[in-house]
């Protein structure tokens, strides 16, 4: 390989470096500037999240939902739609999951595990067609129609929660806590060997991913979902169904996110779907967070294992951290933002440098496609 | 600055070279231009010509050479520059923002007033007296998506003379125009240069170039390959200068079979965009074995005809028959699923996908069939086959299958696009201004493509706005003028002239 | 539901409306101006918060609430001026890098709260300045002259806005920018520097929108603004990005969610209802876009990032 394509191929990765860098400069600041050493708070929170087997379980744990969430939206952005409903999404797959559970106590676990998956995904998946629908057919920017349906859906948990899915012990004990019953221990995530906390769910992330590569890349769906995004008007004079694909972007993008649901409620020390009211208690704000670790996986499947791997690190640090310099974990929120503003900013920087390393630009799978427009017309209906 | 008299160099650019990726768009170029004369800059597309203007105008800069303008040394970095020197250029795309008036993009950038009020009074009287000085006919407070083609040009040249520029820069004028539009355009200009400004004109039309240049200056590749006056040369060296071997100026004919007819459309009624009527009451057949062409001006309807042949777009009233099936209103895929390829207009917007592999976009239309994919999945082996055939095949010039078709020149996306349509075997072809923005080669490789089609019985409908290539690729011709059929004749009876008259919407009086 | 049908509850509904309303004109009318440049500034919600938590800090410790609203502001041109960098200097995709400053102004607001404040202490709250003489009529001046200070800055910015973009060369330079970024780069229109002010002015009144719910509300917490933000992004587009009509927008928003918070008030709605209730600006925001999507009027140039020669 020549000197320059070397180059090209570390462009990439060295920048993204670059952005991740960056942002813990200015968590660096901030930290100095709250009185806390950055120094120790760095090292508790890569302690917190690498240090042991049990902190890395841990931090696998935290990733499961971002990698379920971030392969979802790698699709939606290739397909040229920009997901922020993850947070519904999620919910949505819970709440259905959850119904099910509570309606179906009894069934075998080899039979009630994958029905809740498969449940949880439907319902993630209808959420998100919404949206879809509404983009498709009536030209509704989604980046609002998503974040509405946020809204709402963490309303309709609250709402259910405190009718008719809430625990009957609850309404006994006076308590009113808004959460289920503990669900069927038939839908309880077998606990993995090895003596951590880490469960089914971490096959279950890793597996969807390996299926959402396949799906981009080696389908003929995936072919038209990547054609769609980047070019609307070619792939309907190709004779696509443009409309359709965007809704099913959508579609799938939401399940995704709706397995994650499943994944935060069974597989969850209690075994039951709570909330306290707040927007993102019960998700951890995967559904944004998991928009970080797709776009740090370069939007490509794949890639975006390690990539949740290490934010679910961050996340799981955050705590300690807080434990170590009463600094508030929402400091990694905040440096979360900070990453995709400076990755996404890097764009343009990697593209010159990658023009510049070679004569013709070559691409491979793992070269990061553009987010989409979320504003860029769709073409108008064909008629028949 | 001394005052220029006819003749004096006003401009001199020396040795300019600029650098793109990949491309040398100007090598070492020199350029110079008189006061009172119009100097044209011939070359074809991808030659150098509006890179160096776009070096002038200072929306590039050139990492060699020199710049003189009324004698002294000058650098400009930026439009505001070029238009303080006094400099204008007419852009081959408008530079007009559509949703303003007349008034204010004339007014853009001017600062009339302070920066927290806008006057527009004083800009709109000056126009109309500008509007009658120079017979250029505008109105102030029309809004721009109002105007049609033409108007839209006068516009932009008033935005020059309003800025009093003494070189004037037109790119490529009269691809929009037609041949009466031009003749008007022309006078015009004398009016300009006759009070000693400096015209540079830009094209690639050899006939207009004979007719209207002082001085001429030949690009290829770059490089400046003549300098030469109408009075001393021809079309054919011309284009040989432009080109650097012979050129057949009229693909080969053979005179072929002519077959059953395969495309009809009847009493077509289209609507466009905006929801007025695009195509009216068009009859037209193309029969196998024959190219029709379509002559006419962008923007009279080509479009939409074309977009409601091949499904995408609604019919209003009227039917399309392909092969004597009624296709009217089936969805693209339906209508290919007839037998219907299509090249269209836009190349990079329409036909490919720039950020996809030459592979992918060469399977963009099959790849749903056995043996490109099978139940879904992608088969990779014999998708490698089935584009390394189809390009070497039509000589798409790539270094791989993976690299991304916005790499590729815009004469080998046109073969690759055309390369996609035609491995579907089609009986009906409609290629929609095949060679705009084309190489010289590759044009003529698309031609005899074309040609090759037609000899296989393949029914053509030809739609350019290039008078050369229609009136030498079609058996008959078609003109089409704000979405009417204004006449159909066999190639023999058309002429450029005949033609641009209707083109112009001039209808024959029936015999 | 009768008590709510009385004259003076009604008056009160409609001050309310009115008050409620003026965050999201604020929000709003700034990002017009950047969206006619051509510019689409998703992060809007985390301005917000941002200028929120500054106003509400400064207040709390000052006391002044003038200082609090001066506060906001700044934080809104200091964001702006970052927004433009990353938008102009960068070229940063801009649905994506907005929602980069959202998640960064919700996680650095509410990590300044925990650190700074800890429980939500109260503040100082904008007294009403009453329009002397206006203020007196019966019923219209309860309704209308009788609201805090940002209350009548945001509706007087209402024809501000009109005349600085249909009559003004800033306000023409904007309008070209947004639409054909070409054509003004080719008379010599700076394109960068246009859209930098209005990027700039329209973050300042995010900033602003921010200060003003929080002296409104009188408190701060995580997530003050519950989506706002984004409404008034949606708003944008119900406006047909005009201000007359995007305040109309603004008003009908108040208007609902005065009447939601009315209606709580009387013990109308509660319970299970207050969830159905609280969602209701949301689903309004879905149907109004459903509506009003027919995107003729969109700036063309919106979110597309402009380089010259190409």
């Amino acid at each position: 390989m020549s000197q320059k394509r070397l180059l090209a191929r570390f462009a990439g990765p060295a920048v993204l470096l670059g952005a991740v860098l960056a942002a813990a400069l200015v968590g660096a600041i901030m930290l100095a500037a709250l009185g806390a050493n950055p120094w120790t708070a760095y090292k508790a929170l890569i302690e917190g999240a690498f240090g042991s087997v049990d902190a890395m379980a841990d931090s696998a744990l935290k990733a499961m939902p971002l990698l379920l969430v971030g392969v979802g939206i790698s699709i939606a952005f290739r397909a040229g739609v920009i997901n922020i409903g993850g947070e519904g999404q999620i919910i949505a797959g819970a709440l259905l999951s959850t119904m099910t559970a509570l309606a179906l106590p009894d069934l075998p676990r080899i039979v009630l595990i994958p029905l809740v998956l498969v449940v949880g995904a439907v319902g993630g998946g209808i959420w998100g067609g919404i949206a879809g629908a509404l983009k498709a057919y009536a030209g509704v920017n989604e980046i609002l129609s998503t974040i509405m349906l946020n809204i709402i859906a963490v309303q309709i948990m609250n709402l259910l929660l405190r009718g008719p899915l809430i625990d009957p012990g609850e309404i006994e004990r006076g308590s009113h806590i808004p959460q289920t019953e503990r669900l069927s221990e038939n839908a309880d995530f077998p606990i993995m060997p090895g003596g951590t906390r880490l469960h089914l769910g971490v096959i279950i992330a890793i597996l969807a991913a390996v299926v959402g590569y396949i799906l981009l890349f080696r389908t003929t769906q995936g072919l038209r979902l990547r054609a769609v995004g980047h070019n609307p008007h070619a792939s309907r004079y190709a004779g696509m169904p443009v409309k359709r694909n965007v809704v099913m972007a959508l579609v799938y993008s939401g399940a995704f996110s709706g397995l994650a649901g499943v994944v935060l409620v069974f597989g969850s020390l209690g075994h039951r779907l709570t909330t306290d009211g707040g927007a993102t208690t019960f998700t951890g704000a995967a559904g944004f967070n998991g928009i970080v670790a797709a776009l740090f996986g370069g939007l490509h499947p794949l890639w975006t294992i390690p990539a949740s791997f290490l934010f679910g690190g961050l996340l799981v640090g955050a705590n300690a951290m807080q434990r170590a310099v009463q600094v508030p974990a929402a400091l990694i929120l905040a440096l979360n933002g900070l990453i995709v503003v400076f990755v996404v900013s890097s764009i343009r920087a990697r593209e010159r440098l990658a023009t510049w390393a070679s004569e013709m630009r070559v691409e491979d799978e793992s070269s990061p496609p553009e987010p989409p427009d979320p504003d860029r017309e769709l073409v108008p209906e064909t008629p028949g | 600055m001394a005052d220029l008299k006819p003749g004096d160099v006003m401009l001199e650019m020396k040795g300019i070279t600029k650098r793109f990726p990949g491309v040398l768009a100007n090598d070492r170029v020199d350029f110079d231009v008189r006061s009172g004369e119009v100097h044209t800059l011939l070359g074809e597309n991808g030659a150098g010509k509006s890179t160096l203007m776009k070096i002038l105008y200072g929306l590039y800069k050139p990492e060699e050479g020199t710049i003189e303008f009324r004698g002294e040394p000058v650098d400009i970095s930026s439009p505001s520059d070029a238009i303080d020197y006094g400099i204008g250029m007419i852009h081959q795309h408008f530079m007009l923002v559509p949703t303003l008036t007349v008034a204010e993009n004339v007014a853009l950038g001017l600062g009339t007033g302070s920066r927290f009020t806008q006057d527009l009074g004083p800009v709109k009287d000056r126009i109309r007296e500008l509007s009658e000085a120079y017979r250029l006919h505008v109105e102030p407070d029309a809004y721009i998506w109002q105007l049609a083609v033409g108007e839209r040009q006068r516009v932009e040249i008033m935005k020059a003379i309003y800025r009093d520029v003494s070189l004037l820069v037109l790119d490529e004028p009269t691809a929009v125009l037609t041949p009466a539009e031009v003749d008007d355009l022309f006078v015009t200009l004398r009016e300009m240069t006759g009070s000693g400004r400096g015209l540079v004109f830009i094209s690639h039309k050899l006939h207009e170039v004979m007719d209207l240049s002082d001085r001429i200056t030949v690009l290829r590749s770059g490089r400046v390959t003549g300098y030469t006056v109408p009075a001393e040369t021809s079309r054919e060296n011309l284009a040989q200068m432009m080109v650097g071997r012979e050129v057949l100026l009229a693909p080969n004919r053979t005179r072929v079979e002519v077959g059953a007819e395969r495309l009809s459309i009847q009493g077509l009624n289209v609507e466009s965009d905006r929801g007025t009527p695009a195509v009216t009451d068009f009859d037209l057949s193309v029969r196998g074995g024959e190219v029709v062409g379509v002559a006419g001006v962008s923007g009279n309807g080509q479009r939409e005809l074309a977009e409601a042949i091949t499904g995408l777009r609604h019919v209003e009233s009227g039917n399309v028959l392909i092969n004597n099936t009624d296709t009217t209103n089936w969805t693209p895929k339906e209508v290919r699923g007839a037998g219907v390829s299509y090249v269209p207009e836009e190349r990079m917007r329409d036909g490919a996908i720039g950020a996809f592999t030459v592979a992918e976009n060469l399977i963009l239309l099959n790849h749903d069939a056995p043996p490109i994919s099978n139940r879904g999945i992608l088969q990779f082996r014999a998708i490698d086959t089935a584009c390394s055939d189809l390009v070497s095949r039509f000589a798409v010039k790539t270094p791989t299958l993976e690299t991304p078709t916005s790499s590729l020149s815009g004469g080998n996306i046109q073969k690759l696009i055309i390369a996609r349509e035609l491995s579907s075997e089609p009986t009906v072809l409609i290629a929609s201004q095949p060679t705009r923005g084309v190489d010289i080669g590759a044009a003529e490789y698309i031609h005899s493509v074309l040609m090759e089609q037609r000899a296989d019985d393949v029914a053509i409908l030809l739609i350019s706005e290039d008078l050369d290539e229609v009136m030498g690729l079609s058996d008959r011709i078609a003109v089409m003028y704000e979405g009417e059929l204004m006449a159909l004749m066999d190639r023999e009876d058309a002429t450029v002239e005949r033609l641009g008259l209707l083109m112009a919407g001039v209808a024959e009086e029936k015999v | 539901m009768s008590e709510f049908f009385t004259i003076s509850v009604l008056v009160a509904t409609v001050a309310s409306g009115i008050r409620l309303a003026t965050p999201f004109l604020l929000a709003a009318l700034g990002e017009t101006l950047g969206q006619r440049s051509g510019v689409l500034n998703l992060g809007v919600e985390g301005v917000m918060l941002l200028g929120a938590f500054g106003a509400y800090y400064t207040t709390l410790e000052t006391e002044n609430t003038l200082a609090g609203i001066l506060v906001g502001v700044g934080i809104g041109i200091v964001m702006g001026v970052l927004y433009g960098v990353v938008t102009l200097a960068f070229k940063a995709e801009q649905g994506i890098s907005g929602i980069g400053i959202f998640i960064f102004g919700l996680g650095f607001s509410d990590l300044l709260f925990q650190s700074q404040v800890g429980t939500p202490l109260p503040i100082d709250r904008l007294s009403e300045l009453e329009i002397p003489v206006l203020s007196e009529i019966k019923w219209v001046g309860e309704m209308f002259f009788q609201q805090h200070a940002l209350v009548y800055v945001a509706f007087l910015l209402v024809p501000t806005m009109w005349y600085l973009i249909n009559r003004t060369t800033f306000g023409l330079n904007v309008r070209a920018v947004g639409e054909t970024p070409e054509a003004a780069d080719s008379l010599g229109v700076s394109v960068d520097r246009t859209r930098y002010a209005a990027i700039i002015i329209g973050n300042a009144l995010a900033g602003l929108a921010g200060a003003a719910l929080a002296l409104e509300l009188g408190i701060f917490q995580q997530n003050l603004t519950n989506g706002h933000g984004f409404i008034a992004i949606a708003l944008v587009y119900f406006g047909a990005w005009r201000p007359s009509r995007v305040m109309a927008g603004a008003l009908f928003f108040g208007m609902v969610s005065a009447t939601v918070l009315q209606w709580k008030t009387l013990g109308i709605v509660q319970g299970t209802t207050a969830s159905v209730v609280a969602m209701s600006p949301a689903v309004l925001t879905i149907v109004v876009l459903v509506f009003v999507s027919r995107r003729i009027g969109a700036p063309s140039a919106l979110t597309r990032p402009f380089d010259r020669g190409r």
